[in-house]
């Protein structure tokens, strides 16, 4: 028996029903935990269990939330003015990191001579944590933003360059033959073939150089700045005030989350063809 | 009847040996052979014995220990416009659609975008993907891939396609069909063809004339001009008699 018409029609609908129903109970799990670990988070601290001088609530953490918004105190900055510092700071080394180690690591993979004469140095810099960098870039440059655009961008090149590496090393055998038996030239391969065929590599690099670079902020910021998330938790420590600090680590991980939800959304417009 | 034939690819005394460490190793040893025009030659020999070496040295992708190829009278070492090749399997760019896959020889060949658009749609037409221009490879069957690779090598309107086990993978099923298929197009189109398999019915089933090869290393064993009609009953008494007469000259594979 064929199914068809408004039988099918109403098929779909249950289907869909039943789909969203799904997604519905997902969702739900989702925010269950959001509320959960709020919610004791708040009891340990209105229970007294843990001092509130050392773990603010919630409650405390979204008031001081709403007066940083118009206040300055005690860092000398509103909290917008800190969100912009930090996002400059870091989306300055973030982009410098991928339009140069992207390329970089794809000519490395790709091409024999670069790949022997810069490999080696490249696995020399590469164990030195960022953080390790911070005395030498200050004698260097000083304290401004290039120095912590710099720090970050330490962090953030070297997933950009292994990953692009790798992945273009990765690149299917029969598609570059293919390319070839067309007549394409190894630079056309390279362009036409090998890059787009390690895009999922390289976009799982800049994602982790993504993370990288937020994360490193707060060290890049402990560089005498005068304004910023990391700066702010740093100001907070000196004020003994908890809340402040807890603010900045919050917010640091929300907007980094932000950040990441937006950079995936591109991620799977690029990788449609997966 | 014998037509005058042209010669369009001339094999001579080819041999390639792959060095490694300490020893050596060779895949295909003092293969002659000629391919006439218009003629569907199938390669046929057991798997792993060196025939996907013996067609890349054909195309110029892989170079040769020695011997000589010419392609239409003219030594030849280098990928050509002359030749396309049809591959084993999942050759198809999977970051490109159909469509993109298809254009990708033209492209090459700097052909204008309209004028390679018209090209390209008629052989999609011809194999049978018309309305599947836009899909994505991972979108489509092993059969409809293969029909995308096949649209892809003629879209160049090469002189000789080459095509290396292309149906291998498919189930039998598909593989009866896309074997019947690709005997109307190359009635329709009238290219030469060097079709290589390690199987030997699909070999008397396509071929005008069968070279079967030894082994590994590989080398001519023996040739077969299968003058059977075409297309070919595979339950007829003279195919399966030349089918087993083959099968009795036929290495075993590991």
């Amino acid at each position: 028996m064929e199914i068809k018409g408004n039988d099918l029609e109403k098929l779909r609908l249950d289907h869909k029903k039943i789909e969203n129903r799904n997604i519905f109970k997902f969702r739900i799990l989702t925010v269950m935990t959001i509320i959960i670990f709020f919610g004791l988070w708040q009891f340990v601290a209105d229970q007294g269990i843990v001092d509130s001088r050392t773990l603010p609530s919630p409650a405390k953490i979204y008031e001081t939330f709403l007066a940083k918004l118009t206040k300055k105190a005690p860092d000398g900055n509103l909290l917008s003015a800190n969100i912009l510092a930090s996002l400059q700071v870091s989306l300055f080394g973030f982009f410098s990191a991928v339009i140069i180690g992207v390329p970089l690591g794809l000519l490395m993979g790709w091409y024999k001579i670069l790949d022997k004469t810069l490999t080696p140095i490249f696995e020399i810099i590469r164990p030195i944590p960022p953080i390790a960098w911070i005395p030498i870039v200050v004698v260097w440059m000083g304290v401004g933003l290039s120095a912590k655009v710099l720090i970050i961008f330490f962090s953030a090149f070297v997933p950009c360059v292994i990953n692009s590496y790798t992945g273009i090393q990765l690149t299917n055998k029969t598609f570059i033959n293919v390319s070839q038996t067309f007549g394409a030239s190894n630079f056309t391969t390279f362009i036409k073939v090998g890059i787009p065929s390690s895009l999922p590599m390289v976009m799982t690099g800049i994602k982790i150089a993504l993370g990288n670079s937020w994360s490193t902020l707060v060290a890049a910021e402990m560089l005498a700045a005068s304004a910023g998330l990391g700066f702010m938790i740093q100001m907070g420590r000196q004020f003994a005030r908890a809340d402040v600090v807890v603010l900045g680590m919050v917010l640091i991980g929300v907007l980094g989350a932000i950040l990441s939800f937006l950079f995936s959304s591109l991620e799977k417009y690029l990788l449609r063809w997966k | 009847m014998e037509q005058i034939k042209t010669k369009k690819v001339e094999v001579r005394n080819l041999s390639k040996i792959f060095f490694q460490k300490n020893s050596s190793f060779e895949v295909v040893k003092d293969v002659s052979f000629d391919v006439y025009d218009g003629e569907f030659l199938v390669l046929l020999g057991p798997g792993r014995c060196g025939k996907t070496v013996l067609l890349n040295m054909l195309i110029g992708t892989e170079t040769r220990t020695s011997g000589e190829i010419h392609i239409n009278g003219a030594e030849s070492g280098k990928p050509s416009p002359a030749m396309s090749m049809v591959f084993q399997k999942k050759a198809l760019l999977p970051f490109k659609t159909v469509m993109e896959n298809v254009e990708l020889g033209l492209k090459f060949q700097k052909i204008e975008k309209e004028q390679r658009r018209k090209i390209c749609q008629k052989y999609i037409d011809l194999v049978g993907l018309h309305g599947f221009e836009n899909s994505y490879p991972h979108e489509l069957s092993g059969g409809m891939q293969q029909r995308a690779g096949i649209a892809r090598a003629y879209a160049v309107s090469p002189d000789i396609l080459i095509m290396d086990e292309p149906f291998g993978a498919l189930d039998a099923q598909t593989r009866y069909q896309m074997e019947e298929e690709l005997l109307q197009i190359w009635e329709k189109e009238r290219k030469t063809i060097i079709f290589v398999t390690n199987n030997i019915e699909e070999a008397v089933y396509l071929a005008d004339r069968i070279i079967l090869l030894s082994s590994c290393p590989a080398h001519v064993k023996a040739v077969f001009p299968i003058e059977l009609p075409k297309p070919r009953d595979l339950f007829d008494p003279e195919f399966l008699r030349i089918r087993e007469q083959i099968e009795t000259q036929t290495d075993l594979s590991l």
